[in-house]
């Protein structure tokens, strides 16, 4: 909200602008900016045209004849078609400063002199009307400086009240808040009551006691037609960002940001018999001032007449009843919508309102007819007019009962909460300064507050306005004496920042995406997959949750491809998002990963290969292996559409399928506009990542023996089968069998590979001598020629 | 006899200093010490002289023997040396060629950010604590104390699902989850993802927070302002002015946001503080009532404070990122700058 510094003013001192700032900001109260109306300038005073006519020597110029103090006469020269005699102008004397250092001298223009300028507003910085110069308003006195003339040294402050301070929705608000800060005084407004001239009134009747409880309105007969606002009127208005409509509409605006009531003004003429504040009717419907015609739901308040609707209250009104400029009645409104009645429903209609924003806040209950008096003073004085009595319904008794409103404070509960100690005459003071009434009370005090505060309902609420009016500045800070307890350091999983090192060091680059994608690239990678979709995405490419990490790092390559990069590793750890059978979803956290371009970086000294699919298996191996249980790891060949059939593998630790390996399908990749060969793999870390409890095996201290065999096989014998058939015939002597080749080409039949097997032998209660090493390896070639049809290829 | 020895000494000492190499020098010591070299003849010489003449003759012979292999051995070092050295010399590297191998990736700016956090607060004594990111209505605002129509959801622009799940706006219901979890007094940290519809420069549709919470008998705001101060100061490791402002939250009460010295101005005023010389890096309070309730615990007895803070907004100021979205562009060329 903006509000200027002179009008603040005007209900309490203040400090200079800049340190105000401060001040509103250090109690709450944030100011967004501090803007000068206008920026420095001198020299300028208001001056009046006496004549104007053409410049003999210039078709474009006029020769003027004006007057600062009504008896000096300055011939200034002066190029807008709208100067005219009887105007009142902005002069810049001889002398005057203004901004953009233009300074104003004496001069000759085509042979005649001009004593100074008259100013367009841009010229004076405020505005940016450059089509003639500025009109001034016919009212103002001559002999004035312009800034004073017009208050030019004002300045608007953007103030940010949050939602529980609906009491701090206007000028006055804010100087109660800022005196309560500052001078621990209590601020009341005060309106004095315009003499009626009519007995005119209008009834209104009260259905929804606890939506609306109190209404007040007031009839104006006879008022002035086409009458303007004056001009310091719509300036003001300006300043705080307010649009100057019409006299009525200005005055309504200007006494909600005087006081903070929103007001309505009805043509009285076009309503029809009584006013009934009801809820609406299911599927009633409403034209706007918007011209906008709405449909309502039963828990919108409005305002009705005999017809229908008439407004929607505490957020708009009607089109069918507003003022015109034909309206000689008018029906002056101001009311208190409760904030429970409000809240929330400008929203549902896509509408905000500055009423809707106050009432939703909370506006003081005991408010409408002091805004109904305040307006109808400043109505008279520009529209004329006999106002009617105020009148108000209520719908409970008027004034809220003695008994309400009471909080209590604890002097220890302030103490304990806060962690300082406040004395107990600055307690009482900043109370005072707050409440209705304030009384002591057993260990403290107990305080009433007032009807504009609906923000207080707790002793914490009392609390945080002793901390806030004395700022928070002044509790000290004080480190906590924490309770002893001993944290975690878990060995039972691999923790995540280690995962997270893991991967680094393997050469990956960690990316985060967005955990919803694009749902035709997720349907194109898991068509079979039910994704969860977004009711209101962002935007269609951000519309479902995903399925798996592979959608957003399929993306993130692709974009890095383009960006001229050819090799990208990349991995993430986050959740994909599970739709279950019945509905229920289930958030898994997973480690996803994506590679192509080379093996290695491209380096000197070694030939820069395509990676493959072993490359990254490595590395998904490297990161299980961080379980300290590489023996429950298997890669079991499988399928998964996305991934390239028989380059696929379901990973496996013990009984559990913990992921997924592979590469892109070229289907997809072609699709996509990818290079040929994309890895990916994704690990559920919740059970992928579990350890093994660690314990401790003796070293044996007898030397290991090592034979190796190269032994050819039929191609569609997997290594694990292989693997195994040596472990079982290697009687329990085998430690460790390393894989040094695999082989396929001259030399070996096709259909058939080659490989070549490290056997390391070892025993653990004696040292093996060759005899022993020769009887295992016969005892592994005689089992897998019998069991796999391997032959030994020549050594 | 004497002579013929003083010669072959003379032509041996001659013939070791002229070896070129360790195999010549070896066929010279053959050449006197083999079966047949003419010092072990010049030994077997020994048993034709008389008994009075024997001692005398073998010790000159044996005196020769020593010179000669003192000789040999000392050329032999030599020739190794100097071998040693021309091997040294030919194989010299350019030690300024890169170095070969797998080149280490990165960690993202935002996860080196977190677990700087995690770090910070965890020695602090502060566990960490996760929950959903889909959340329901309950978890992300009514035990929050933020009920339906209440004006602070309008600063939540949320994610629905079609059955009235959402994507959690903030870490603050994992506040809930945790008290409801653990008994106080507890002091637990929770970072995370969270989303809101939102899009610009300085709004991503996800970002990431961290809510803290401590709830103890006496855990008080002047504990919180000395917690978040030394936070602040670790984190951007320097001396660095913070103060609280009078916010609302409505799970907070009182409620603050905290503002830093700007890090760029050093509090003098730029352009990235729009010259008010202070930051705004996160808000937090003292847990209100209604929230200890909600989550089943007393509100006499416990009290506590809790905070919360952008993840991505603290790894922009500290990395001087201008542009929240590049965290998510996921470009190498980013990523790179981050090791």
């Amino acid at each position: 909200m903006k509000i200027t510094y002179s009008w603040l003013k005007e209900y309490v001192p203040l400090a200079a602008p800049a340190e105000l700032a401060r001040q509103l900001t250090l109690a709450g109260l944030e100011v967004e900016s501090v803007t000068p109306v206008a920026p420095p300038f001198s020299g300028v005073m208001v001056g009046e045209v006496l004549e104007s006519g053409r410049h003999p020597g210039a078709e474009k110029l006029f020769l003027c004849q004006v007057t600062t103090d009504g008896s000096n006469r300055l011939q200034i020269i002066c190029g807008a078609t709208n100067v005219r005699p009887g105007l009142k102008v902005a002069v810049a004397m001889v002398g005057a400063k203004l901004p953009n250092d233009v300074n104003i001298k004496r001069t000759k223009l085509r042979g005649l002199e001009s004593n100074g300028m008259l100013c367009s507003a841009r010229e004076l910085g405020m505005g940016e009307e450059h089509d003639g110069i500025m009109e001034l308003p016919e009212e103002l006195r001559l002999n004035q400086d312009l800034r004073a003339a017009l208050d030019l040294d004002d300045v608007t402050l953007e103030v940010n009240a949050t939602p529980n301070r609906g009491d701090c929705m206007s000028v006055f608000g804010i100087a109660r808040d800022y005196a309560a800060a500052q001078e621990r005084r209590y601020l009341t407004a005060r309106v004095s009551p315009v003499a009626v001239h009519s007995a005119a009134a209008f009834p209104a009747t009260l259905d929804a006691a606890a939506a609306c409880p109190v209404f007040a309105t007031r009839v104006i007969r006879g008022v002035k037609a086409g009458a303007v606002s004056p001009a310091w009127l719509r300036e003001r208005l300006r300043r705080v960002g307010v649009n100057s409509i019409s006299p009525i509409v200005d005055v309504t605006n200007y006494v909600m940001m005087d006081l903070g009531q929103p007001m309505h003004a009805y043509d009285l003429a076009r309503v029809d018999q009584g006013i009934r504040v009801r809820m609406a009717k299911p599927g009633e419907r409403l034209t706007l001032l918007d011209d906008k015609e709405y449909v309502l739901d039963p828990d919108f308040l409005v305002i009705a007449d005999a017809r229908g609707p008439i407004g929607l209250a505490g957020i708009m009104g009607g089109r069918d009843t507003a003022i015109s400029d034909a309206t000689s009645d008018v029906l002056l409104e101001a009311a208190h919508f409760s904030p429970a009645a409000v809240a929330g429903r400008a929203r549902r209609l896509g509408l905000f309102t500055d009423a809707a924003q106050r009432f939703e806040r909370g506006v003081d209950p005991t408010l409408p007819p002091i805004a109904l008096e305040r307006a109808t003073a400043l109505l008279l004085g520009i529209v004329g007019g006999e106002p009617g009595p105020v009148q108000v319904t209520c719908a409970a008794p008027h004034g809220a009962s003695d008994a309400e409103g009471w909080v209590s404070l604890r002097r220890s509960r302030l103490a304990r909460l806060l962690g300082a100690h406040v004395p107990n005459d600055e307690v009482q003071a900043v109370l005072a300064a707050i409440s209705d009434r304030v009384e002591a009370a057993e260990g403290g005090w107990r305080a009433r507050h007032p009807p504009h505060r609906f923000d207080i309902r707790i002793e914490e609420d009392l609390i945080e306005e002793v901390a806030r009016l004395r700022g928070f500045d002044s509790i000290a800070e004080r480190h906590a004496t924490a309770p002893q307890i001993a944290g975690e350091a878990t060995e039972s999983r691999v923790p995540s920042d280690r995962l997270l090192t893991a991967m680094v060091d393997r050469g990956y680059r960690e990316v985060i995406t967005y955990s919803f994608v694009d749902s035709a690239l997720q349907r194109q990678l898991f068509p079979e997959t039910p994704a969860l979709a977004l009711a209101n995405p962002i935007s269609e490419d951000l519309s479902d949750m995903r399925v798996s990490l592979w959608s957003g790092l399929v993306q993130a390559c692709r974009e890095n491809l383009r960006r001229q990069q050819t090799r990208v590793r990349l991995f993430e750890i986050g959740k994909k998002f599970l739709v279950r059978g019945g509905g229920d979803l289930e958030e898994i956290e997973t480690l996803a990963g994506i590679a192509t371009g080379t093996r290695w970086p491209e380096q000197w000294g070694s030939a820069s290969e395509p990676l493959d699919f072993y490359d990254v298996k490595g590395d998904v191996e490297s990161v299980l292996g961080l379980t300290g249980d590489a023996a429950s790891v298997r890669f079991e060949a499988d399928s998964l559409g996305c991934l390239r059939p028989g380059r696929c593998a379901r990973i496996y630790r013990g009984a559990n399928a913990v992921g997924w390996l592979g590469e892109l399908h070229p289907q997809i990749v072609k699709a996509l506009n990818l290079p040929p060969r994309i890895l990916l793999f994704e690990l559920e870390t919740d059970i992928a990542m579990i350890c093994k409890p660690l314990q401790f095996k003796k070293i044996t201290k007898f030397p290991t023996v090592r034979r190796d065999l190269a032994i050819v096989i039929a191609e569609s014998v997997p290594l694990a089968v292989l693997q195994e058939n040596v472990t079982v015939s290697a009687s329990g002597l085998l430690s460790e069998l390393r894989i040094f080749d695999v082989y396929r080409g001259p030399g070996v039949e096709t259909g058939r590979k080659s490989i070549a097997l490290g056997l390391i032998l070892q025993d653990s209660s004696r040292t093996l001598t060759d005899v022993d090493a020769d009887a295992v390896v016969t005892a592994v070639v005689a089992r897998l020629r019998d069991v796999l049809s391997a032959t030994i290829r020549d050594q | 006899m004497t002579d013929s020895l003083s010669t072959l000494i003379e032509q041996a000492l001659a013939d070791v200093d002229s070896s070129a190499s360790l195999a010549a020098l070896d066929e010279v010591r053959v050449r006197l010490f083999g079966k047949k070299g003419l010092l072990t003849e010049q030994l077997k010489s020994l048993g034709k002289l008389s008994a009075a003449e024997r001692p005398a003759a073998g010790q000159r012979i044996n005196d020769a023997k020593t010179s000669i292999q003192t000789a040999l051995e000392m050329h032999r070092i030599r020739l190794e040396q100097s071998a040693m050295e021309k091997d040294l010399a030919k194989g010299s590297v350019d030690v300024t060629l890169p170095g070969r191998g797998q080149q280490p990736g990165s960690l993202h700016p935002v996860t080196r950010t977190r677990l700087r956090i995690e770090r910070i607060f965890g020695q602090a004594g502060f566990q960490v604590a996760a929950g959903p990111e889909v959340e329901d209505d309950f978890h992300n605002f009514e035990a929050l104390n933020i009920p339906k129509n209440h004006p602070a959801r309008a600063m939540h622009d949320t994610f629905y699902f079609p059955d009235g799940r959402l994507l959690r706006t903030h870490t603050s219901p994992v506040q809930i989850r945790s008290m409801r979890a653990q008994r106080p007094p507890l002091a637990v940290i929770a970072p995370g993802r969270v989303y809101r519809m939102d899009s610009d420069m300085t709004h991503t549709p996800m970002f990431h927070q961290v809510e803290g919470m401590v709830v103890g008998e006496n855990v008080s705001f002047a504990n919180l302002k000395a917690m978040l101060h030394t936070f602040v100061e670790r984190f951007f490791e320097r001396p660095l002015g913070m103060r609280l402002r009078p916010s609302y939250f409505p799970f907070t009460e009182p409620s603050a946001e905290a503002d830093i010295e700007c890090v760029f101005c050093d509090g003098n005023g730029c352009r990235v503080c729009k010259q008010t010389g202070w930051l705004e890096i996160l808000g937090c309070g003292m847990i209100h009532p209604n929230v200890l309730r909600a989550a089943g615990i007393d509100s006499e007895q416990w009290q506590g404070y809790a905070f919360g803070m952008g993840i991505d907004r603290l790894a922009m100021l500290r990395y001087g990122v201008d542009d929240l979205r590049l965290f998510f562009e996921n470009d190498l060329r980013f990523l790179k700058q981050f090791p």
